[in-house]
């Protein structure tokens, strides 16, 4: 298979193939709900529509969201090459409707029609010691972006200061504050640290995750279990109808501060939480979730 | 209990319904998102009034294809933030004797004013549910303004069946999402001052 090729399967997987594992947090949270509430119809909805997609090549949701790549290659490897590949392969799957055209020129208002432009799609590069390729991609709704947040510690109006007690305290406001607007139950990605730029990043870095990996270090694996637990308490349930799941998950990864700064960026994923790899070694082509 | 709604539907039936009732829908409706709105609001179309009375307006903007025969189809068709459009909703549903609107992230007290005066609710309906939604449009009879708007933007008039949605505005002034806001900010509330 050509690269481009490979892209396109890629793109064409996140959007219409939802991976198995956010499916089944989304199956459990189905089963947690009682009979005849609109939270269960939700879930039943949602549950139906994940395999009706996957069944006809189509978009779980009609919005494919932004196009944000991952790019780990070997030495040798050429950016230009990977770019090309997936501006081809982005063109192309918005014409055979596996995307809809989500970039908007700023100024002028234009949508340029095939998901091309200015830092679109967003492409990560790193180069690293293996000798093979990985691409992470994530299709990132744009209602659910929406929602995420910002905060700086201490941050006075909750009486939240410079440690975890304090990121607890702004990562329940902020999750209160997107009610359903996200299309919730969300997945939620906490960056700590780094500059304002950097910190909303590491937030979003979060989402190629699998549902249930918690961070490696045991405190802060403690603190999203704790967290995941609290923010499903909040009761605002899937779209915001009231219900037993309001988050499917909670990620949490820190990196340094500034002595001077604290910043706790809130990343909100949608349910449909598009994520898939391919990993690319030997000419051989693999998808994952 | 799931009740069954089918276009055109009376003011009757729309006052019966409460917030959290879940209703299938069938029955001609039209998309319709910003631009829409606007128009209707500035100019006031005629072409689109004979399938807005009595009907349903729905705030998303589709993917769809042409299929063998140059017909139109949905491929993925759930429903957009319905916020951007209260500034004109409640003008839309006076002016076109509206009795419902489907979006999602509920309105504004302006539009559940419109609501409660026309006589029409709010559905909510299921986002993300894109791919389902769009195989309960059975047919698309017509579309206006797809050269000007652009594929999301246009009026779509499409005929669905067993559509499935949640009532979260009532036509009495009742609203689901002020209710849950109310309850979840109480919840955060004694979370964050327990100081764990
Ligand atoms: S927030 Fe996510 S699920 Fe909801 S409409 Fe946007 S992309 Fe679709």
């Amino acid at each position: 298979m050509q690269l481009k090729e490979a892209f396109l399967e890629l793109i064409r997987r996140a959007a219409t193939d939802l991976p198995p594992d956010v499916e089944a947090v989304l199956q459990k949270a189905y089963e947690k709900e009682d009979d005849n509430t609109p939270a269960k119809n939700v879930f039943a909805t949602i549950l139906e529509n994940v395999k009706l997609a996957r069944k006809q090549s189509t978009p779980i949701c009609q919005d494919t969201g932004s196009l944000v790549f991952y790019i780990d290659y070997p030495e040798g490897g050429k950016e230009r090459d990977y770019r090309q590949a997936i501006e081809w392969a982005t063109v192309e799957a918005t014409n055979r409707q596996y995307l809809r055209p989500n970039s908007v020129d700023p100024v002028t208002g234009k949508n340029s029609g095939n998901n091309l432009g200015v830092n679109a799609p967003y492409i990560h590069f790193h180069q690293w010691d293996r000798d093979e390729v990985r691409v992470r991609l994530l299709l990132k709704g744009g209602g659910s972006e929406n929602v995420g947040s910002q905060y700086k510690l201490p941050h006075p109006p909750l009486n939240a200061g410079r440690d975890l007690k304090g990121v607890r305290k702004v990562v329940i406001d902020a999750v209160k504050n997107a009610q359903g607007l996200g299309c919730a139950p969300g997945t939620i990605g906490i960056g700590l640290g780094g500059g304002r730029d950097t910190s909303y990043s590491l937030s979003k870095e979060q989402f190629f995750r699998k549902i249930g990996q918690r961070n490696q270090d045991p405190e802060l694996a403690r603190f999203e279990e704790q967290l995941l637990e609290e923010l499903n308490q909040l009761e605002i349930g899937p779209m915001g109808f009231g219900g037993k799941t309001t988050v499917l998950d909670v990620f949490v990864g820190k990196q340094a501060r500034h002595p001077a700064t604290y910043y706790v960026s809130v990343s909100y994923n949608c349910w449909a939480f598009r994520r898939k790899t391919m990993t690319i070694k030997n000419g051989e082509v693999r998808y994952d979730d | 209990m799931t009740i069954k709604l089918k276009t055109p539907i009376s003011e009757e039936e729309i006052r019966n319904l409460k917030i959290g009732d879940t209703v299938l829908l069938s029955g001609v409706i039209v998309t319709a998102r910003d631009q829409a709105h606007k128009l209707m609001v500035e100019e006031k179309p005629e072409f689109i009034r004979p399938y807005l009375k009595e009907s349903v307006v729905y705030h998303c903007g589709p993917v769809v294809r042409k299929d063998e025969n140059g017909n139109w189809q949905f491929v993925s068709a759930g429903p957009t933030t319905s916020a951007r459009e209260e500034p004109y909703q409640s003008i839309v549903i006076g002016e076109y004797n509206v009795r419902g609107v489907i979006g999602k992230g509920g309105m504004g007290p302006k539009t559940a004013e419109g609501l409660k005066k026309y006589g029409a609710v709010y559905f909510h309906a299921v986002g993300g549910a894109g791919t389902l939604i769009a195989n309960r449009v059975k047919r698309v009879l017509d579309v206006f303004k797809l050269e000007e708007f652009g594929t999301p933007e246009a009026f779509w008039v499409i005929e669905v069946e067993d559509f499935p949605l949640v009532v979260t505005v009532d036509a009495h002034g009742n609203s689901m999402h002020k209710e849950i806001l109310e309850k979840s900010s109480k919840i955060a509330e004694e979370l964050i001052n327990k100081n764990v």
